[in-house]
Parts: C-alpha cells; sequence; structure tokens
C-alpha cells in the first residue's frame, strides 16, 4: 500500500485487513482497495427458505447484498443500507436481525428465513393475508420487513422475551398493543400503516392463541 | 372525454363495486415481496453494472480539481463520469440547480461523479478514492437572516405589492386589512416557524438505465411518467420519443418522485459510457442533501375578531427560501379558503438560499400553513373565551370563497366535519382550563383543527382492451405509489364494464401506455379513475356500434350488456380496444374545488420529563365520493402520522455554516415509529362533488396531513398551557416551562 494515500483508502484498506485476519478461508489477494487487484472474497454456503445456497463472496457483501443481488430475492428490501429502517429484516436461525448490518460471509452453516419463505401469492402466510386484510401496508416497500419482524415479534413474546414497555421485567409479557408497537418500532412505514400493522399482528396473535 | 359541467345522476350513483371497502389487489404481491421495485429488475437487466453517485461536498463554489485516477484503477470499475469532464445536463421540471455537469457546486451533495464497477462494493470503494479539491464561497443558508423582515411589523404598508398578480410572491389583499386588525377588539398577533423537512420515503431514489442504439429505457421510481418522460428528454438533450420510463411499483414518493433526479439522469450518463444498463439507488445519506425537501417557513398570523368570535381582519405572511429565490413554500394556500372575513392580506415571500433544493412535499404549502393558521385560531379561541370547535363554526363562510371573489365552493361540508368530530371524539369533556386535567403522571389535553387541502383535476387517459376471454386489461401510466392506485382503476373499470373485479387486470407506470395524471397534488385518484371510465365509455361505445346497441343507454353488468329487451355476453363483439382520456373544462375555474376535515387529538405529556405521546387521533373528512374506503383510510391515516412527525420531531438541521442538512439519514432525521401512534379513526362523509369528476371524487392523501399536526400542538398546549410555536415541539422548547410537580 503507498504510504502517500487519502485517509480515506487507508481506513478502508485497514478495514480490509480486519477481514482478513478474522476470516482465515479467505481468498486474500488483496491489501488495499486501490491496487488494482481484486477484492478479498470466500466461499460460504447458508440455506436460504430451506435451500441450501452456496456463493463465492465479495468479503464485503452484506447478506442483504447477498440475497438482493447474487440470489435475486429481491423481496428483502433495502430502505437504509445502515441499520435505521428495519426494511431489511431476515430471520436467522429464527431470530430477526437487520440483513445490511451483517457481512454475508459471518453467516456459514445458518439457517435464513425471507419474506419469499414465509407464504407465495397464491399461498400467503397467515401474517401475510392479515397485511392484505387489514391494509397494513401501502407502498408496500417496507412491507417484507414488517411481515417478517412480526411474525419474530410474536415468537419473541411466545418465548418469554421481555421488552422496555413491560413493567416488571421478570414477568411473562403478554400480547398488546402496546407490546407490539414497542417491538415493532425498529421498522418504519412512512406511508404510516401503523395503525393497521398493529390490528393485523393482532389478529394473528389472537389466532395463534385461539389454537394454542 | 370533455367534462364540461358538472356530472348529473349517474352509473357511480348505484355503485357496486365502486365505494366498497376493497382490499388492495396488488396486496398478495407485496406483501409476499413479489412486486418488483425499480432497482430490482434482474428480468429485464440482468448483466446491469452498478452505479455509485458522489456527492459534492461543499454547499456553493466550484470544483478546482477532481482526480479519479486511482479510483480508475480500483477492482472492477467499469466507467467514471466525473462532472467537471460533461457540460451542465438540462434542467427538467421541478429542477432547480441542474443534476450533474460541470464544475459549479449549487448545494450539498449534489451529484459531482458517478462511478460504475461490476460490483456495488467496487463502485462504492472506488467513489472514496476520487479526491477532489474545491473553491468554496459564501452563502446564505439561514433562512432567518436571509429574510430580515419576516414578522416584521412593515409588511403590512405595501411593500412587494404591484408585481406579477400570478405570482405566488404578489401579496393578495381584500378590504383594509390594517385599519380593521387596528379596530378589532380581540387580536392574535403571532409568528410560527417550521422547519425544513425529508420526504425520506423508504425506498431510495432508484434507477436502471439502458441504451438501445438512441433509445433509452429507465426502469425508475417515478410518481409522474408523462412530466418525467418530457423532462428526460431535455435534460439529456435527445427525442422524446427515444425516453421510456416504467415505474410499475413505486416505494414510497410523497413529492421526492415527482421530479427526475440524479439517479435517473447519472445512470443514463453512466450507462452511454459503460456501454450497458447501470443501476443506481442513491445511498440513504445522500438523499437529504442531493434530492428535494419541503422549505422551512416563517409564518405570521394576525386575526382581528368581535368579541362574538367573527373575524374581521385576517392576514397570513409566509416567508420562505430556494436556490431559485422564487418557488417557495406557500404556507397561505388554505387562508382565503377556511374562514370568513372582509379584511384579508396573504402573502408568501421566496427568498434566495443556497441550500439543497426545496420543492413538493406532501401537501405542499397547506401542511405547514395548518401548523399556523390552526394554532392561531385555538389561540383566538382562547382570547374570545370562545370554544375551538363553536369559535370555527362561527367563521364558515357564506357564499363565494371569502378571499377568491367571484369564486364558489363546490362542495364543502367543514361543519359537519367538526361537529360530528366533536361528538365522536368526546369534545364536550374537554377542560377549557390549559393544565388542567392530570392521569397520573400524565398532563392530557385536548386539541382540534379544520382542515382544507385543494382537489385539482388533471387531464388523463387509458387503454382498455377486452380479451376475447372476458379478461379486461386497463393500460395507463398512472403511478401507484402506495395511494391503491391499482384497485380503484381496476374497481373503475369493474363497475363501467360490468365485470367482477377479478376480471380486471391493471397495468400501470409505463411511459408506452396513455399519459395519466400521475401521483402528486391529490389529483391522481379522482384524475386517473375518471380517464379510466372515459376509456371504459369509449368500449362501451364500440362495442355498441359492433353489435347494434346504443352504448350510452345500454347496462353493463354482471358481465352481460341489456338494451332495451335485448341482451348480449359482454364478450359477444370479440377482443376489443379503446383509448380515451378525460379533459376537465373551465367551467371549474369557477369553484374552489376542495377537501374538508375535522382534525382532533388528545396527547399526554409528562409532568415529570416532558414527553409527549399521542393517545388518540380522528379524522372526519369531506373528501367527495370515497372510491375505496379502505384505501382512501390508509390514505388519512398515513398522513396523520406524517402531520404527528411534522408536530413532534421532523426537522432538517441545517448548518448554518457549511451550508447542508446535518441529519441526513434515518437515524438523525426521526419520522414517526409504531410506538409513537395510537389507534386512528377515520370518518368519511357521504359526500359527492359533481363539478369534480364523472365519479364525483375527490383526492384525500394530502388532506390527511392538513391539520392533525395543529391539532397536536393544540391539545399540548391544552394538557401543559404553553404555547410552542417553533416546530417541531420537542421537549428541550417547553421543558423549563411544564406546571410545578406537586
Amino acid at each position: 500500500m503507498a504510504f502517500n494515500t487519502t485517509r480515506r483508502a487507508m481506513l478502508a484498506g485497514s478495514g480490509a485487513a480486519v477481514a482478513l485476519t478474522q476470516a482465515p478461508g479467505a481468498h486474500a489477494q488483496s491489501t488495499g482497495a486501490g491496487g488494482g487487484t481484486p477484492p478479498s472474497s470466500m466461499p460460504v454456503s447458508f440455506t436460504v427458505n430451506g435451500t441450501a445456497a452456496e456463493l463465492e463472496l465479495d468479503t464485503r457483501v452484506t447478506l442483504l447484498d447477498a440475497l438482493r443481488e447474487h440470489l435475486e430475492l429481491t423481496g428483502t428490501k433495502k430502505g437504509c443500507d445502515h441499520g435505521q429502517c428495519g426494511a431489511c429484516t431476515v430471520m436467522v436461525n429464527g431470530t430477526r436481525i437487520n440483513s445490511c448490518l451483517s457481512l454475508a460471509v459471518q453467516h456459514q452453516g445458518d439457517e435464513i428465513t425471507t419474506i419469499e419463505g414465509l407464504g407465495t401469492p397464491e399461498d400467503l402466510h397467515p401474517m401475510q393475508a392479515a397485511f392484505v386484510k387489514h391494509d397494513g401496508y401501502q407502498c408496500g416497500y417496507c412491507t417484507p420487513g414488517q411481515i417478517c419482524s412480526a411474525v419474530a415479534t410474536l415468537a419473541e413474546i411466545r418465548a418469554g422475551i421481555p421488552s422496555h414497555v413491560q413493567g416488571d421485567i421478570t414477568a411473562a409479557p403478554v400480547f398488546n398493543a402496546a407490546e407490539l408497537r414497542e417491538r415493532m418500532s425498529g421498522n418504519i412505514c412512512r406511508c404510516g400503516a401503523y395503525s393497521n400493522i398493529v390490528e393485523a399482528i393482532t389478529e394473528v396473535a389472537n389466532s395463534d392463541l385461539g389454537a394454542a | 372525454m370533455d367534462f364540461n359541467q358538472p356530472a348529473g345522476t349517474n352509473l357511480f350513483d348505484n355503485a357496486r363495486v365502486i365505494g366498497k371497502p376493497t382490499p388492495r389487489i396488488d396486496g398478495p404481491l407485496k406483501t409476499t415481496g413479489t412486486a418488483p421495485y425499480a432497482y430490482e429488475r434482474h428480468d429485464v437487466a440482468p448483466d446491469a453494472a452498478y452505479g455509485y453517485i458522489l456527492g459534492a461536498a461543499i454547499a456553493k463554489g466550484r470544483i478546482s480539481a477532481m482526480n479519479v485516477a486511482e479510483a480508475r484503477r480500483a477492482p472492477g470499475v467499469v466507467a467514471i463520469v466525473a462532472a467537471p469532464d460533461v457540460a451542465p445536463v438540462g434542467k427538467g421540471m421541478g429542477n432547480v440547480a441542474p443534476l450533474f455537469g460541470g464544475s459549479d457546486v449549487a448545494h450539498y451533495h449534489q451529484a459531482i461523479a458517478v462511478v460504475v464497477a461490476e460490483t456495488f462494493e467496487q463502485a462504492r470503494a472506488a467513489a472514496a478514492l476520487i479526491r477532489v479539491d474545491y473553491d468554496r464561497t459564501p452563502g446564505a443558508f439561514d433562512l432567518a437572516r436571509a429574510a430580515p423582515h419576516a414578522g416584521a411589523e412593515e409588511q403590512d404598508d405595501g411593500a412587494g405589492d404591484g408585481g406579477d398578480p400570478q405570482s405566488q410572491q404578489t401579496p393578495k389583499r381584500i378590504g383594509d386589512f390594517a385599519d380593521a386588525f387596528a379596530a378589532a377588539p380581540v387580536k392574535v398577533d403571532a409568528t410560527y416557524t417550521t422547519p425544513d423537512e425529508s420526504h425520506a420515503m423508504i425506498e431510495p431514489h432508484a434507477t436502471i438505465a439502458g441504451w438501445d442504439g438512441d433509445k433509452l429505457t429507465l426502469w425508475t421510481s417515478n410518481q409522474m411518467i408523462a412530466w418525467s418522460k418530457s423532462s428526460m428528454a431535455k435534460i439529456l438533450g435527445i427525442a422524446e420519443e427515444n425516453v421510456r420510463l416504467d415505474s410499475p411499483y413505486i416505494g414510497g414518493g410523497f413529492g421526492s418522485k415527482l421530479f427526475v433526479r440524479a439517479d435517473a439522469v447519472c445512470a443514463a450518463l453512466a450507462a452511454k459510457e459503460a456501454g450497458r444498463p447501470v443501476k443506481i439507488a442513491l445511498q440513504r445519506p445522500l438523499i437529504a442533501n442531493n434530492t428535494a425537501h419541503r422549505h422551512a417557513t416563517i409564518q405570521r398570523i394576525r386575526l382581528g375578531a368581535g368579541r362574538d368570535g367573527r373575524i374581521t381582519a385576517i392576514a397570513h405572511e409566509c416567508w420562505s427560501g430556494n436556490l431559485d429565490g422564487q418557488s417557495g413554500e406557500d404556507g397561505t394556500a388554505q387562508t382565503p379558503v377556511l374562514y370568513a372575513g372582509a379584511n384579508r392580506l396573504v402573502a408568501s415571500r421566496v427568498t434566495h438560499l443556497d441550500l439543497p433544493e426545496g420543492n413538493a412535499m406532501r401537501a405542499p404549502g397547506e401542511a405547514v400553513g395548518h401548523l399556523a393558521l390552526e394554532v392561531a385560531m385555538d389561540e383566538l379561541a382562547e382570547a374570545t373565551g370562545m370554544d375551538p370547535v363553536a369559535l370555527r363554526l362561527a367563521n364558515e363562510p357564506t357564499g363565494e370563497v371569502p378571499g377568491k371573489p367571484g369564486t364558489r365552493y363546490s362542495e364543502r361540508n367543514l361543519t359537519r366535519c367538526l361537529t360530528e368530530g366533536a361528538e365522536r371524539f368526546g369534545w364536550a369533556r374537554r377542560n377549557a382550563r390549559p393544565g388542567a386535567v392530570r392521569d397520573g403522571r400524565w398532563l392530557v389535553g385536548m386539541g382540534v383543527a379544520a382542515g382544507y387541502r385543494g382537489a385539482p383535476t388533471q387531464k388523463s387517459a387509458a387503454r382498455v382492451r377486452l380479451e376475447a376471454d372476458g379478461l379486461l386489461v386497463v393500460e395507463t401510466d398512472m403511478t401507484d405509489i402506495g395511494t391503491g392506485s391499482y384497485t380503484i382503476i381496476a374497481q373503475t373499470a369493474a363497475e363501467t364494464m360490468g365485470l367482477p373485479l377479478d376480471r380486471v387486470s391493471v397495468r400501470l407506470g409505463d411511459s408506452a401506455f396513455p399519459a395519466a395524471a400521475g401521483s402528486g397534488g391529490q389529483w391522481g385518484a379522482a384524475s386517473s379513475t375518471a380517464g379510466v371510465y372515459a376509456a371504459c365509455v369509449a368500449l362501451r361505445r364500440k362495442i355498441g356500434e359492433q353489435l347494434g346497441f346504443a352504448a350510452d343507454d345500454a347496462t353493463f353488468a354482471d358481465g352481460r350488456i341489456t338494451a332495451g329487451d335485448r341482451s348480449w355476453a359482454l364478450t359477444d363483439a370479440g377482443a376489443q380496444v379503446a383509448e380515451d382520456g378525460i379533459a376537465f373544462g373551465d367551467f371549474q375555474k369557477g369553484y374552489d374545488l376542495g377537501t374538508y376535515a375535522g382534525h382532533f387529538a388528545e396527547v399526554a405529556v409528562d409532568a415529570f420529563t416532558g414527553v409527549t405521546r399521542i393517545r388518540r387521533m380522528l379524522a372526519v373528512c369531506d373528501a367527495g365520493r370515497i372510491l375505496n374506503p379502505m384505501s382512501a383510510r390508509s390514505q388519512v391515516i398515513g398522513a396523520m402520522v406524517m402531520a404527528a412527525g411534522g408536530a413532534l420531531m421532523e426537522e432538517l438541521v441545517v448548518d448554518t455554516r457549511f451550508g447542508l442538512f446535518v441529519n441526513h439519514d434515518l437515524a438523525g432525521y426521526e419520522v414517526p415509529v409504531h410506538l409513537d401512534i395510537p389507534h386512528q379513526e377515520v370518518v368519511f362523509l357521504d359526500t359527492v362533488d359533481p363539478v369534480s369528476t364523472p365519479l364525483k371524487a375527490k383526492g384525500v392523501g394530502e388532506l390527511g396531513i392538513c391539520g392533525p399536526g395543529a391539532a397536536i400542538a393544540n391539545a399540548i398546549y391544552n394538557a401543559t398551557g404553553i404555547r410552542v410555536r417553533e416546530y417541531p415541539l420537542t421537549l428541550d422548547k417547553y421543558l423549563d416551562q411544564l406546571p410545578q410537580v406537586a
């Protein structure tokens, strides 16, 4: 690496070096972004919606971009790429995450569920059907993230994971609108469908409880 | 079809599909992630390279040197287009600064280079290697300093009069405001400020551009296809027939995607340079400064009234700024219409600012105008000792529109909105004494505001194709930005042709289709359905000519046609195509076509911390025939959410030293989240407006943001006794004034 480089290039180069030390399987080909040599890549395999995916990826590729650009599963949305909007929410081993905040190569062996794995237009998941019934969306762009988050939220409440709005965090959390609003607040809907989204999730929660 | 007089009785008065709550027909696609948005079109451009835009790091000045050599050598780089190497592109509609080209920098984060690489990561990394030197020049970044007379006493002396009467900036006077105000026994004189705001739609501006010889296709995210097709031709200096836009799904716009933006221009230039399709999404931190925003305003309102609350003098003056010093935020837009009063003054003054360009955001003008006028009305209610609902009823105009002589209301039911809303909301339980209601640690208050938003119409066309199997395909370049266009267009076609909804297929957003009104100004729903109706009427007549009946007297229902004692299957004439549009005649100019609402809010303010929580919201809307009460309600609740954001949290913070919006992402620019919004209630009055369209419908998508913010502000005053006139109403502005906690 040249020493008369810019601070930005230095930071980018440092980032690449860190990725290398943490990824012994990486195909180390470069120490800096400006050197004209290809970036580091490494293989990664995980399952997406039950289907095995084996990819050779630039180590900088986020899980979000692996899904959208490499596997062409564009149901998971990119709203901010910075973990600020929630549009990219997917479930990894049953836990929801912002897929933009996670590098794809971190997910070796993981089981990933995206919106495409919940249902199809012909065979909607109950949460998807409830969003349609209650008009829990408008432009539709945050919607896959809202739905993945909603499915995971109900699982989190069932699993007894506490939230900020509980009076007593040692008690089992309950299903109510305040809990849903708190737990869903990482998913921004700029169209403002919140009131309907809560109704959609409540319907699914109640039918789940009824079935239990 | 020419719409030259108010609609008479027609098939929509006995509608079977229109007016019924109908889940969106695009719902299964949107909820499964299978609706394709602009950046996701692997189907049309599988070999697209990735573009990444570099934004200017200064607000005003010149690029003295740009070194792209290192970036060009970076892995995967296919092409770089540097602004200093390209002549400034032309300006399309709504563009104040050129979107690309040249060495001059007009605003912060203006696009100055685009890097194309094989992957997104490579393009992003290479863009960071471009080195730019600037000559920075001073600019005007502070509205309060650029408009030093804002709120000043001398603004009613006639200064600025005598200009172009059509200009936004020319004061409009009726009667003698100054004398009437001086003589009024009760006065309110208050100045309010609203900040710059960002549309913050969740889908970033995004485009895939591909050239086939001279022909350019843009798979993009755009609200106004026909405008933007012609703008794109102008921007690039190419023939309009060589441009095609395709925007079947749009992840929110709110005005931000009315006009062509840098993503489309840079993708087109870069695709030309790269010799292959290029896809670009504006990175989130670029959007607030690169694209447009709602302008900040300073608004002064003076109300003079009798002790009975009747307004005798009303003045609303608004100051805003923009790069061109001309196109501002006209906060006075509702003031000529809402209330009576013989002596009036409105003025909207625009000054030059070197901030990023201001432009339309949902209900431009009225959205922030209500934050001033409807709080001033609350102040007048208190000054007269009247109930805020009763004060508004006392100022209901009779006859002509008071601020627009010679203009009549086409349809106005504001008093019903307010009285029925008050009843439903439990307004009678409101304690008029501020700070008097406690619920544990919470100070509780209620507020009301009236709402008005104009309901303009725009010509709109469509093509309808009846296939041999009886499926009806509607094609129009109308867009659905979350508004529900797909569904209401399908409902309109189903109603007119007598088909069930599932026998109608709607295709939108392609400039190859007939030009529609597009999604803007709250005109989309009413205008585009009227255009689809016109096309369907043409199809009915065509079928009538084939089968030998007078289509306008026939009944189309349940897949059959009945004329007199004769009857046919709809498909008896075989496959047929018709195209037509609606054009609105001058007779509408004699009317103020508007929509009205009564907005109510209840808030609780934490007596210890000052945190404000909205407990309840209600809107009672008067907006003509509601085509789909389900999606219309969503439009209104969504607008109420955005209004809550404007009242309580949204603000692009200006760095007045360097001329940029500092909080240019979704972490820094706070919008309402789930926890901020309670259950919301919306009521639509059962009204129709025959002056508007054959369907007697008007828009609702912007009405919902006109008033709720003021209702919230008034509720905070009722809860706390503190009047904050500087939006957003964040707790730092009133925490030290909260009542003593016992």
